[in-house]
């Protein structure tokens, strides 16, 4: 395990834990219409779309800095197939875990 | 998941009632599968180098799964705090659009919204919107909130414990569990054209930024993807025929 500044951790723990309630209350109290408009609506569906892809390409071919094709490519299509095959949310993610174990015991 | 659908019509309990039990099995479900994916997060919290306070707290406090993901992820791959906990902020945006529609289903009193707020995710509002009447959302929305609440975050306890146990969590395949999760949530957001040419772009952006980009920075950047479809939309449909077109 790498060793992490745990100030900047904390530091950016208490800044997400805020932020994201406040986004989840912002919703609870604006008059509804506030956030109707249609460009906001579909910028907002639009929008963890394009994260969830970047962190997924990200976390799966990359490490640190650089690119890397390694096992958890192999884990990945895994999920993917189960995705296909419409299983469960915690099958997905065991299949990702087991196949990404497996190519990398065989030496990938 | 829930964020085009279209504003649920409000009823009241009469001939369509659901029973109770039945909302009960619905939330239950949902609560306890992805409550159990906590252990993934614990796992890889404690796997990319935090404490197993700083992960509980994360679990405590955030409580919105891709959020924590991502910020650990943002966190392990050497991103400062302020691009990793921006990364997060953006993704649980989402969140505030869920409440728009909850606050219309539920009628919360203006007391209990505070508190109530804090279950504002994807898996509650999806139970809640399922859900044929007030009560029956009302009731949905409370216990999936609870169950997930409870579970996730003594899965997120239980992952990290394990993950300091077993060590090296790379050898167990445990490194390939975030971006699973990750997948998972986006699999169903890819209805249209829109959605997978914005992944796309994401992707080539989010991987093509990363050798030149500060950490934390590329995914940032990524989620340009999103505004920039839809500005490339908005030119080739002339306002006329869109506001005809269907969604």
């Amino acid at each position: 395990m790498n060793t992490m500044n745990s100030m900047h951790v904390w530091i950016a723990i208490g800044l997400t834990a805020v932020g994201c309630y406040l986004v989840k209350l912002l919703g609870l109290l604006v008059p509804a219409g506030a956030l109707e408009r249609p460009l906001v609506q579909r910028l907002s569906a639009l929008l963890p779309v394009a994260l969830l892809a970047a962190l997924t390409a990200q976390q799966t071919f990359a490490t640190g800095a650089e690119l890397a094709l390694d096992a958890r490519a192999a884990g990945l299509a895994a999920a993917a197939l189960a995705l296909v095959l419409r299983a469960p949310f915690l099958v997905v993610v065991g299949a990702a875990v087991i196949v990404t174990a497996g190519a990398r015991a065989l030496g990938w | 998941m829930a964020e085009q659908t279209a504003p649920p019509v409000i009823r009241d309990d009469g001939p369509r009632a659901k029973p109770d039990a039945a909302v009960v099995r619905d939330a239950l479900g949902v609560g306890i599968a992805v409550g159990l994916s906590g252990f993934a997060f614990g796992v890889t919290s404690a796997g990319a180098g935090l404490t197993l306070l700083q992960t509980c707290v994360l679990s405590l406090l955030v409580f919105t799964g891709a959020s924590q993901f991502a910020l650990v992820g943002a966190l392990a791959a050497g991103g400062n705090p302020f691009t990793a906990a921006a990364g997060a902020f953006f993704l649980g945006t989402r969140n505030a659009f869920y409440g728009l529609r909850l606050s219309q289903l539920l009628a919360l009193p203006k007391a209990v919204r505070p508190l109530a707020a804090h279950w504002v995710i994807d898996e509650t509002t999806a139970v809640a919107l399922a859900q044929p009447s007030r009560r029956a959302a009302r009731l949905g929305f409370t216990l999936t909130g609870l169950t997930l609440y409870v579970l996730w975050n003594l899965t997120t306890f239980l992952g990290a414990l394990g993950a300091e146990a077993i060590g090296d969590t790379a050898a167990w395949g445990l490194d390939a569990a975030g971006p699973a999760v990750f997948l998972a949530l986006l699999a169903p957001m890819l209805k249209s054209a829109t959605e997978r040419a914005t992944a796309g772009i994401a992707v080539l952006l989010g991987l093509g930024l990363l050798p030149v980009l500060p950490a934390g920075v590329p995914v940032l950047a990524a989620a340009l993807a999103a505004p920039l479809v839809l500005w490339f939309q908005g030119r080739r449909i002339p306002p006329a025929a869109r506001e005809k077109a269907p969604r």
